[in-house]
């Protein structure tokens, strides 16, 4: 009793610290003039500004980036496999390494025209099929002082790991050629298009000021209400009657700590240069990650009586997930009133809300990136601040309520068009193909019956 | 005294277990276990080279019962682990000389239970 009214006590001093203190920094003078635009903000345009010389130290990070967010799938793999049965493992490897196959060739021949060419405020058409007109000059619009592959090859890896996140939620019933057709076409119809709204140049979302520092809208939200979606098309695992324990916990830790440490390439990495607002955007990504973790841990403690690994790992994730567009926006006390919020709410709706609801999303795909999205973008609109980013915007506790209505415009948005959009796509590729593997598939397990393949032998 | 012995389907542990529960049997071991009657096995394939015939996975049972809870037990395995298809698996009856509770050295019908 005496040690959880401490860690109650703890947990709501730096609540109150970090609300406290926020205030106090409005009025202080920018820590960080930002010199390179970051790809989400606004385009305060700079018409007829000379050509700027390639950055050796901004290629070398963004390049280090990409493949730190490269790592993320594979890790994204290992957290998601070490949480369901033994016999569905090789399935979640496959389906996370198939959106690294599948993703990457469909980016470089239309994918990444389709987001990033300047089109119109819905999507960016096909200007740049096939890679054309994209090549070793920097493209100024998005990074001034890269070449125009590097910034396409991040982007990339963003377009690859949003797909694959949702795989948490349709996880050991998906037939794998079914998954595959709705990758492409999730990918092109829905990734494509809201990341061109967020950060393509034309996009309408940008122009009205969201702010989205690494993804929280287009990653985030957007798979979480796709898993959500998916989990209820496709309806509950066969014979579930209890929580399924993880069938190897230490593979789901080790997958959260490879997140945990791509992430960095993630959303210091959207900085798109290797500047203060990177280092900025690395701390709080740190921080926020560290303050979630311990909260989850906390409202285990106080819950079910004992802090639980896989609680610190999810904490973990969620933090991550929701400090992802508040990254280059808020500072230190930001970061930790976002990673005490987001385990909050994400424990409520996993612990609580899922059960009573009833839906089958297997790995809280939803429950964490979904809603811990949305509260990364709203939060955004909270806690943000131009001392820390002098092209962001201020929050509602720096006195700009107008920016949380913007971030709840974005963030509603989002939801509406993936929400719908990927309801079609389900639909339609369950009514061509069929979505869910047989049921004698799912019952002896979808390694065997997907891929011929086991991931464990039981002798030798 | 017997030792009934049961090989099921390892989706089907569940539905067994509740089963057991319901006629008063609170007592199992379990294995995991391979083998396969006339399913014939798995196909499996690692980089090209097909493996045919493998062995699946199986869960096995033992219980030890008093006699006049064989038949309850046979029921709830039956009940809890058909599914009407090749590879439900089988049950198996067996004579059982003794049995002994560790801890306090009882024998026979009391050191079941």
């Amino acid at each position: 009793m005496y040690r959880k009214s401490l860690i109650l006590a703890t947990t709501l001093l730096l609540l109150s610290f970090s609300a406290f203190t926020m205030a106090d920094d409005a009025a202080k003078a920018p820590l960080i003039a930002a010199t390179t635009q970051t790809a989400s903000v606004t385009a305060t345009a700079q018409p007829a500004v000379p050509p700027v010389p390639i950055n050796a130290g901004d290629t070398a990070w963004v390049l280090v980036s990409a493949a730190l967010v490269m790592l993320m799938t594979p890790g994204l793999a290992f957290f998601y496999g070490g949480l369901v049965r033994k016999k569905n493992m090789l399935s979640i490897l496959m389906q996370c390494m198939a959106a690294l196959a599948v993703v990457s060739v469909q980016w470089v021949l239309f994918g990444y025209s389709l987001a990033f060419h300047p089109g119109n405020g819905f999507w960016g058409g096909f200007g740049w099929f096939g890679l054309k007109g994209v090549g070793f000059e920097p493209y100024a619009d998005y990074a001034g002082t890269i070449p125009h592959q590097a910034f396409m090859i991040f982007q990339a890896m963003f377009a690859i790991i949003t797909p694959a996140l949702i795989i948490g939620a349709f996880a050991e019933r998906m037939k794998f050629s079914s998954y595959l057709i709705f990758l492409v076409l999730w990918s092109t119809f829905i990734y494509d298009p809201i990341a061109h709204w967020v950060w393509g140049v034309g996009g309408f979302l940008k122009n009205m000021g969201a702010l989205d520092f690494a993804g929280g809208t287009v990653v985030h939200i957007n798979a979480g209400i796709a898993a959500l979606v998916s989990a209820l098309v496709l309806g509950k695992r066969k014979g579930l009657s209890s929580p399924i324990p993880p069938h190897n916990l230490p593979f789901a830790v080790l997958g959260a700590a490879l997140l945990w440490f791509g992430w960095f390439g993630f959303n210091a990495g959207s900085a798109l240069a290797a500047n203060g607002l990177a280092v900025s955007a690395f701390v709080a990504t740190n921080t926020a990650a560290a303050m979630a973790a311990l909260t989850w841990a906390v409202l285990d403690w106080m819950t079910v009586g004992k802090p639980t690994m896989l609680g610190v790992i999810t904490g973990a994730v969620a933090g991550l997930v929701a400090i992802t567009p508040a990254a280059g926006f808020v500072d230190v006390f930001g970061a930790l009133g976002i990673g005490i919020l987001v385990s909050l709410v994400c424990y409520f709706m996993v612990a609580f809300v899922k059960s009573k609801l009833g839906y089958d999303d297997s790995l809280d795909a939803f429950g964490v990136h979904g809603i811990g999205g949305i509260v990364g973008a709203i939060a955004t609109g909270l806690f943000a601040t131009t001392a820390v980013n002098s092209t962001g915007a201020n929050g509602l506790f720096y006195g700009n309520p107008k920016q949380l209505l913007i971030q709840a415009i974005a963030v509603g948005c989002t939801l509406a068009y993936t929400l719908v959009g990927s309801f079609v796509l389900f639909k339609l590729v369950d009514l061509v193909f069929g979505l869910r593997a047989k049921e004698k598939d799912e019952v002896i397990g979808l390694d065997l019956s997907q891929h011929h393949e086991s991931a464990y032998t039981l002798i030798e | 005294m017997k030792l009934i012995i049961a090989i099921i389907q390892p989706q089907k542990l569940e539905e067994v277990k509740q089963e057991l529960y319901k006629v008063d049997v609170n007592l199992l071991t379990v294995n995991e276990v391979l083998g396969h009657g006339r399913q014939k096995g798995i196909t499996e394939v690692y980089r090209g080279v097909r493996e045919s015939g493998n062995l699946l996975r199986k869960i096995r049972l033992e219980i030890g019962v008093n006699d006049n809870y064989v038949e309850p037990t046979i029921n709830a395995i039956m009940q809890g682990a058909r599914s009407g298809e090749t590879g439900d698996g089988k049950i198996f009856v067996l004579p059982m000389e003794e049995c002994l509770r560790i801890r306090t050295g009882e024998k026979g019908k009391t050191a079941i239970g």
